[in-house]
């Protein structure tokens, strides 16, 4: 499967998960989890800048068609996908790797530490940009870093059960023929 | 020129991003402006086609739970019949009309449009609900929602061919007044964001006899919904300190976690309460 149609569909999958399971599902009022942008974590390393946040924005903004109040979405996700090569060159683990897989996981990143901090990283940014624009017209700070920091630990493990039962086969490529 | 061009290309990157950014925030900020546009009414029409095929589905789970709300709605109907009540006095005898004009058609004001729910969110700070049925099933802007037990719901404020979205009374930008079925004095209702099915109520002055667990129904001023229409029973009671005025949590009366049939309110006297408002505006000018 080409890596196009393969992204296709993982973003039509992303956003219906989304939108009919997990916002369906009311843990606590301060938890809500979100695992959508995963797929924006999951792009191919040699996409550039400039198209990761067109795709993000593109995501964001389905996401948004479903909550009837665009903006809050797509702003997180055009972040995200503005720091994700920031953190990928941070923690890759030597020179080439990125070369080497097609996408960022657990083995390409060389281990689950580094693959936990950059999903991590990225999740506290999108939960915290995301409440913060929607808590903007609330102004409460305390429940706005509450509810960013619970979200994010629940959010964290959804990401993780994810890798765990969906294995995504990395082939080791070399550019040396 | 050229080292214009030179820092555009150098930072092109970051400036894309500045301006995605920017026009997410324009979005989030301009959102009436923007839902006026022509897109939303596509992007409605799709997300509802999604979200009534995925409904097809859920609604089984919640058959239950539906007729059990539609059996009790039906109680109360019941219990409304004439011929529950016996009558006291020849005087007011049935009598047929023998005027050949259908002398009640003129009078009615609400009309019941029934719709089912496609989609709802309460996790949100902003909740949406969608309906099933649209502008070309005579829904309108402004009409009220309320749900089988005439619990108030919310008002629908975008409207598709086929698709409607009602902003549900969990949203921040929802005021509709509420009114204490004993006293009558009227306040207006909040969602603070936090707790679904818990609403605020402000503007009641301390003079009012409030109590736990108190009726609240909607006032009837607006032309949304009809006078009487329950909004919820009051959980909690705060004396504000800084003004005259209690703070009042209300439980609303409509369960907004398992919505699955509403009924939308016309009021057929809409048109000419508003023109007679603008009547009455012009001549103040």
């Amino acid at each position: 499967m080409s890596s196009l149609v393969k992204n296709i569909i993982r973003f039509a999958f992303f956003l219906l998960v989304q939108v009919f399971v997990l916002d369906t599902i009311h843990l606590h009022q301060m938890v809500t989890p979100y695992i959508y942008f995963l797929f924006i974590l999951w792009l191919p390393f040699r996409m550039g800048r400039t198209w990761l946040m067109v795709v993000a924005f593109l995501l964001g903004f389905a996401m948004d068609s479903f909550r009837h109040h665009p903006g809050f979405h797509t702003a997180a996700c055009v972040l995200i996908a503005y720091l994700r090569p920031f953190l990928i060159n941070l923690l890759i683990p030597q020179e080439g790797a990125d070369n080497n897989y097609e996408e960022p996981s657990i083995k390409s990143m060389g281990g689950m530490l580094p693959y936990l901090v950059f999903t991590g990283v990225l999740t506290f940014i999108h939960h915290g940009w995301l409440f913060l624009l929607e808590a903007w017209q609330f102004g409460n700070i305390w429940y706005f870093l509450i509810k960013t920091l619970l979200s994010t630990a629940v959010s964290l493990v959804l990401i993780v059960i994810t890798e765990l039962l969906f294995v995504r086969k990395q082939k080791f490529r070399t550019n040396t023929i | 020129m050229r080292n214009i061009f030179l820092f555009i290309r150098r930072y092109f990157n970051f400036l894309f991003f500045l301006l995605l950014q920017g026009f997410s925030i324009y979005l989030i900020l301009h959102y009436s402006l923007y839902h006026k546009a022509v897109f939303t009414n596509t992007a409605n029409q799709l997300t509802g086609k999604i979200n009534e095929q995925y409904n097809k589905v859920e609604y089984y789970f919640q058959l239950k739970k539906t007729n059990d709300s539609l059996v009790k709605a039906n109680e109360k109907l019941y219990n409304k019949l004439k011929s529950d009540f016996e009558l006291p006095d020849t005087t007011s005898k049935m009598v047929i009309d023998s005027i050949r004009i259908d002398s009640m058609e003129r009078f009615r004001r609400y009309l019941y449009l029934n719709a089912k729910v496609v989609a709802n969110s309460v996790v949100a700070q902003n909740n949406f609900i969608v309906l099933g049925r649209g502008e070309a099933q005579q829904l309108k802007e402004g009409m009220g929602v309320v749900d089988p037990n005439s619990g108030v719901v919310g008002i629908i404020t975008e409207l598709s061919k086929d698709y409607a979205v009602v902003m549900s009374l969990l949203h921040k930008d929802s005021h509709i007044s509420g009114k204490l079925m004993h006293g009558g004095e009227t306040g207006t209702l909040n969602w603070d964001g936090k707790i679904p099915n818990i609403i605020t109520l402000t503007g009641i002055p301390k003079s009012a006899k409030v109590a736990r667990g108190d009726t609240i129904i909607t006032s009837g001023f607006s032309t949304s919904f009809p006078k009487g229409m329950l909004i919820g029973y009051i959980e909690e009671i705060i004396a504000d300190k800084s003004t005259n005025n209690y703070l009042i949590k209300l439980r609303s009366a409509a369960n907004f976690y398992n919505l699955e049939f509403v009924y939308a309110i016309d009021n057929r006297q809409t048109e000419d309460i508003k023109t007679i408002l603008d009547k009455a505006k012009k001549q103040t000018q």
